[in-house]
């Protein structure tokens, strides 16, 4: 019994100590630790939840206009864009944006791959392209950016701890003034939200970085708030047909569920 | 229990048959007339509710295969398309994914129902000992399974557990080479290890059908943990348990297809839709829930040898658990002193799978270091079953047993009368 108490003191004490040393080392270390994600309020939250159609189309126009100057989507293709669930574009529409941008084409049919003056041939894009990149390759990228890489935005809201409060929090965490004592980096920016503080990412956007056709006012919180909505659909493409078929699934399970339960219960009425 | 066949072939197609082969036979002695406990509880559905999980994962898993590229530079892509191009790849694959969640939840409620009414002890050694390898078997494919995606995770959560095998004297490095096909996690690794996740589940089936075989010479134990007195202790399997296992599993299910349809990312990791990248760390390296408690033990022990050991460790004691446990009476439900205990041992593991999800200096109310609590929860896990299943099995006075099942469940006028259910 003793020898118990001995035991547990000494491992109390330990542990008492250990733990002093860490909280002191924790206090230097931690404290660029980034800030917990904003709250924000999406359309898409919930079993309910569907994207905003309005807000995907705006989304696109910011990411189109805005992020795509640096950022890649790779696993996007135009024809996403028409598709159920998505920002519903028509078809035309769809045809029209994929045919705004050129994409690499294959050799011609004397088997050239350049023009005569040397520039690899482009053709336009149609629905079964995917997006094209800024830039030709990850060297390429870093080499306009600082040294940093403009991570691809397909599935960026998956990808991160806070999904799309974690992305939104980033697009709207700029502009704020840095702690005494905090150093902002050269070249760097200062966004509390983003883990150490220090993010290459110059604030993408401005009050008025896009003109919304349909009249909506382009503050900066709605851009973010439309971009994270198309990143977040760009993520989950199936989403809505997932919650409606879950819908389905559930409904008739329970009843499953239900009717297996009146059985159970009839099959061992004589057994209790 | 598996007494002498009640089969009676009426046709004389089925009597042309059982002559040459048997299966009927065997399916109507084993499905439908197999006398079962009347007893089991809720507890004893999570056998069938494995079967089924076993089944959806190869399912779906063999139409994923139909569209997965098992190459270094295109598998995170594959993956990628299954989700966005395939029809209904989204489903599959989250039903794949959440499928192994779901396999492991059962599985863990399935061995911890053995250890609490005593399922392991004689005469039933041998199916808690397959019961063990199918568990071994389960977390491997789950480990190959995992590196498939090739995210982040995927990567690094390879790097790290085929690195433990390095930690052998001498011989380690060789081994984790060999292991690898290359001097590094990579293309070669890639391959094999899809090549495995496809071959495991196939062995799987075939133990799963040893365990079931060795299950059905005593038959099912149960909640009471006293053997099969007469006949009157049990029913047929059909309809009796055919109706009860259907409508858990459909309860089962329905919390699957929640966490499918609402939450298919809450098991998972962001990290690992981000293709891997062998030059980029991720901050914590995380494996499944499922393996966290086994993490907690191998980072909660500095040297990485005897870390590697206490790990494998934990696992291979389960193999002895029928002859560590002295006590006369299977079930805790008898045992006042022993079932204390195994609620610590289910806290124990609760908490060290905590533990395993924490980042290695984190410290719970910003005081414990959660490596010390993952320490007292490891050695408590092996005093469990070196220390307090032996002593606890000699010094306790367990409570009286019933007479029989039917006396326990019916009463004693009920089972005196001799009701005997209809076949």
């Amino acid at each position: 019994m003793r020898l118990n108490k001995t035991a547990l003191g000494l491992a109390l004490g330990l542990m008492a100590s250990t733990a002093l040393v860490s909280a002191a080392s924790a206090q230097e270390t931690t404290n660029t630790t980034r800030l917990h994600p904003k709250d924000v309020a999406f359309s898409f939250e919930g079993p309910f939840g569907t994207y905003d159609r309005g807000a995907l189309q705006r989304g696109f126009q910011v990411y189109k206009e805005v992020c795509a100057a640096c950022h890649s989507a790779q696993h996007l293709a135009f024809h996403n864009l028409m598709e159920a669930g998505g920002p519903e574009f028509s078809e035309a529409q769809a045809r029209a944006l994929a045919a705004s941008v050129k994409v690499p084409a294959g050799p011609d049919d004397k088997g050239n791959t350049t023009d005569e003056k040397g520039n690899p041939l482009m053709r336009p894009a149609t629905l079964a392209d995917h997006f094209p990149s800024p830039f030709p390759n990850e060297e390429a990228a870093r080499a306009n950016n600082g040294g940093a890489l403009p991570p691809d935005l397909s599935m960026i809201v998956k990808a991160r701890e806070g999904g799309a409060e974690y992305v939104y929090s980033i697009l709207t965490g700029f502009h704020m003034t840095p702690p005494k004592g905090f150093k902002v980096i050269d070249g760097k920016y200062y966004n509390p939200y983003f883990e150490g503080w220090n993010i290459s990412m110059p604030p993408p956007l401005a009050n008025n970085s896009v003109t919304y056709s349909d009249g909506t006012k382009a503050t900066i919180d709605q851009e973010a708030h439309d971009v994270v909505t198309f990143l977040a659909w760009a993520s989950e493409p199936k989403m809505e047909e997932r919650k409606r078929v879950g819908m389905g699934v559930l409904v008739f399970l329970i009843a499953l569920a239900g009717m297996l339960f009146a059985a159970y219960r009839r099959v061992w009425k004589d057994q209790h | 229990m598996s007494g002498p066949s009640t089969y009676n072939p009426k046709s004389g197609f089925e009597k042309w048959i059982d002559t040459r082969l048997p299966l009927p036979r065997l399916l109507h002695d084993t499905v439908h007339t197999f006398p079962t406990p009347r007893n089991l509880n809720i507890w004893y559905t999570f056998g069938g509710i494995l079967t089924f999980c076993l089944g959806v994962q190869i399912v779906t898993g063999i139409v994923l295969a139909m569209h997965y590229v098992a190459n270094a530079g295109l598998a995170f892509d594959s993956v990628e398309a299954i989700m966005r191009d395939v029809n209904y790849g989204w489903l599959i694959r989250y039903i794949h994914s959440n499928g192994a969640s779901m396999f492991f939840l059962a599985v863990y409620i399935h061995m911890f129902r053995g250890l609490y009414y005593g399922s392991y002890k004689a005469p039933r050694e041998l199916i808690w000992i397959i019961g063990v390898l199918i568990y071994l078997l389960m977390m491997a494919t789950a480990f190959f399974g995992y590196v498939l995606p090739w995210g982040q995770m995927s990567f690094w959560g390879a790097t790290v557990i085929t690195n433990l095998f390095s930690a052998i004297p001498v011989v380690g490095g060789h081994i984790a080479t060999w292991l690898w096909g290359d001097f590094a996690v990579g293309d070669a690794t890639l391959n094999r290890f899809f090549s495995l996740h496809y071959l495991l589940p196939f062995i799987i089936a075939g133990v799963v059908g040893l365990h079931i075989w060795a299950l059905h010479v005593p038959g099912n134990n149960n909640p009471l943990g006293i053997d099969v007195k007469s006949p009157q202790d049990t029913v047929p399997f059909h309809p009796y348990y055919t109706v009860k296992d259907a409508f858990y599993l459909v309860l089962f299910v329905i919390l699957f297809a929640v966490f499918v349809f609402y939450a298919p990312n809450f098991f998972g990791n962001p990290d690992n839709y981000q293709p891997a990248n062998p030059l980029v760390t991720p901050p914590d390296i995380v494996p499944e829930w499922y393996l966290l408690p086994f993490y907690a033990m191998l980072r909660s022990i500095p040297s990485k040898l005897m870390g590697v050991i206490v790990m494998a460790g934990a696992i291979v004691t389960l193999v002895f658990i029928p002859w560590l446990d002295t006590s006369r009476v299977r079930s805790c439900r008898f045992r006042p002193l022993m079932k204390q205990f195994f609620w610590g041992l289910l806290v124990c593991c609760i908490l060290l799978g905590y533990c395993g999800s924490q980042s290695v200096d984190a410290a719970a109310f910003g005081i414990i270091p959660l490596v010390w609590v993952a320490r007292l929860a490891t050695i408590y896990y092996f005093a469990f079953f070196y220390l307090i299943m032996p002593i606890v099995g000699l010094i306790e006075t367990p409570r009286k047993l019933p007479a029989s099942i039917a006396q326990s469940v019916l009463g004693d006028t009920a089972a005196a009368s001799s009701s005997l259910p209809a076949e």
